[in-house]
């Protein structure tokens, strides 16, 4: 039978953490908001970017000495994969999900003979990988998105990005992030970087046809002022920035969106286990009362 | 839409967001071999923007100026797209604000000239971008 005031104590608890839990809640909504307005404020310029890329690729595709960005280096040795996690745990299995897809995927190419290299984005992830792959990892970049992510941020994964490809670190990037659909559900993408992949059109929101309804053909023959390598030399490396703060944006979304789901189930778990602690309490105690009158009872009888 | 069209789609772009998305007649765009006065039916053509102001042209007469630091536009028959580092209304621009930035990319290029092996191209672009704000706030 649990004492009655051990009891009290368990409830007292988990109310407190559900007080904690609805109050993360609520942080992770409201910077849930922000973080997708800005999400979805970035998108047109990436997907336009995203084009032009495409389009300069693919005038200059084939050509000798076309810039390693764009067609890879020629070999595809060393891969290195971009893990965007968060710095924070406590959601879900935002940080689980993108772990597991990077362990899978590193296997996969181990086995295939290729040398893996991880680039960490957020605590997270190097805690959940560095058992594993300790010898893998080249770096993590901790305390992006702390106060939203900014440009500046995305800069700097790309820079580092840009130097170890110039130093000839990598042959092929890949980035893992979690694209945000909506608060409940984050969407599980690994992006090439590098070498450049034209984007697939397909999966971009139906309703958002405004910007690629009236799209040249691909076969369309553009001018280009200055020469299209020049153009290609300074668009590139940009076109890495604003892919990267895509992702960064779209992961701090999702995480938010995560935390914030986890947080109300666990909300409600809480809710739900203080019920039933209530419930047991008051039989304890009833039970209490009525051994106490029985023994007063028999007591008084016996005389 | 009707075939023949006398207004060209106009979308800025920043990073952050998109700036403007409207039909407008000519746009004038500032690129690195000289200025490029967008009307419909243009060609087909991907030109990198240097750091100047757009002019987006109604009636004969310029409606809108907006400063850009720099970026690419692409033009299509109906369609023209900036992308803009940076992009201000150049109503917006405070002069003081500008010569000040001016002041200081004048301070950073100095300071990378003066080092080893400094970084020039980026404290180099930093003040061309200050000096065409600048201008650009003056011209006003």
């Amino acid at each position: 039978m649990p004492n009655l005031k051990d009891l009290k104590v368990r409830i007292n608890s988990v109310k407190s953490t559900q007080k904690i839990t609805s109050a993360m809640k609520m942080v992770a909504a409201a910077k849930l908001r922000r973080a997708q307005e800005n999400a979805e404020a970035a998108r047109p310029y990436a997907e336009v970017m995203e084009r032009m890329v495409a389009d300069v690729g693919e005038s200059l595709g084939g050509i000798e000495g076309a810039p390693p960005m764009l067609v890879g280096t020629g070999s595809t040795q060393i891969h290195l994969i971009v893990a965007c996690t968060a710095d924070r745990g406590l959601c879900g299995g935002f940080n689980g999900a993108i772990i597991r897809e990077v362990r899978t995927m590193a296997h996969d190419l181990k086995r295939d003979g290729k040398i893996v290299r991880i680039l960490c984005v957020g605590r997270k992830g190097r805690d959940g990988l560095k058992r594993e792959f300790g010898d893998d990892i080249v770096e993590t970049i901790e305390g992006i998105g702390r106060r939203g992510v900014e440009f500046a941020d995305a800069r700097k994964v790309a820079e580092t990005l840009i130097t170890m490809f110039d130093a000839g670190g990598f042959d092929v990037c890949t980035i893992v992030f979690n694209r945000f659909q909506s608060a409940m559900t984050q969407i599980l993408t690994s992006q090439l970087l590098i070498p450049f992949a034209a984007p697939e059109t397909a999966d971009d929101e139906a309703g958002k046809d405004s910007a690629g309804a009236d799209d040249p053909g691909p076969s369309a023959i553009f001018v280009y002022e200055p020469e299209e390598q020049e153009i290609l030399a300074e668009l590139l490396p940009k076109n890495i920035n604003q892919q990267v703060f895509q992702a960064l944006l779209e992961s701090s979304a999702s995480e938010h969106g995560a935390r914030m789901t986890s947080m109300d189930n666990a909300t409600r778990n809480a809710g739900d286990m203080i019920d039933s602690l209530t419930l047991t309490f008051n039989r304890t105690r009833q039970a209490a009362i009525t051994r106490e009158l029985i023994e007063i009872i028999s007591g008084a009888e016996a005389l | 839409m009707s075939e023949v069209s006398n207004t060209i789609d106009f979308e800025l772009v920043s990073p952050e967001k998109l700036l403007k998305s409207e039909p407008v007649e000519m746009v004038v765009v500032p690129c690195t071999e000289g200025d490029i006065g967008v009307l419909p039916g243009h060609s087909l053509l991907i030109a990198t923007v240097r750091p100047g102001v757009i002019d987006i042209h109604e009636g004969g007469q310029v409606r809108e100026s907006i400063f850009v630091a720099g970026g690419f536009a692409e033009v299509s028959p109906e369609r023209c797209t900036v992308l803009a580092e940076e992009a201000v209304p150049v109503a917006d621009i405070d002069p003081a604000q500008a010569e000040k930035r001016l002041e200081d990319a004048k301070q950073a290029l100095t300071k990378a000239g003066e080092a080893e092996d400094g970084d020039t191209a980026a404290a180099e672009k930093e003040f061309k971008t200050a000096e065409a704000m600048l201008a650009a706030a003056s011209a006003e």
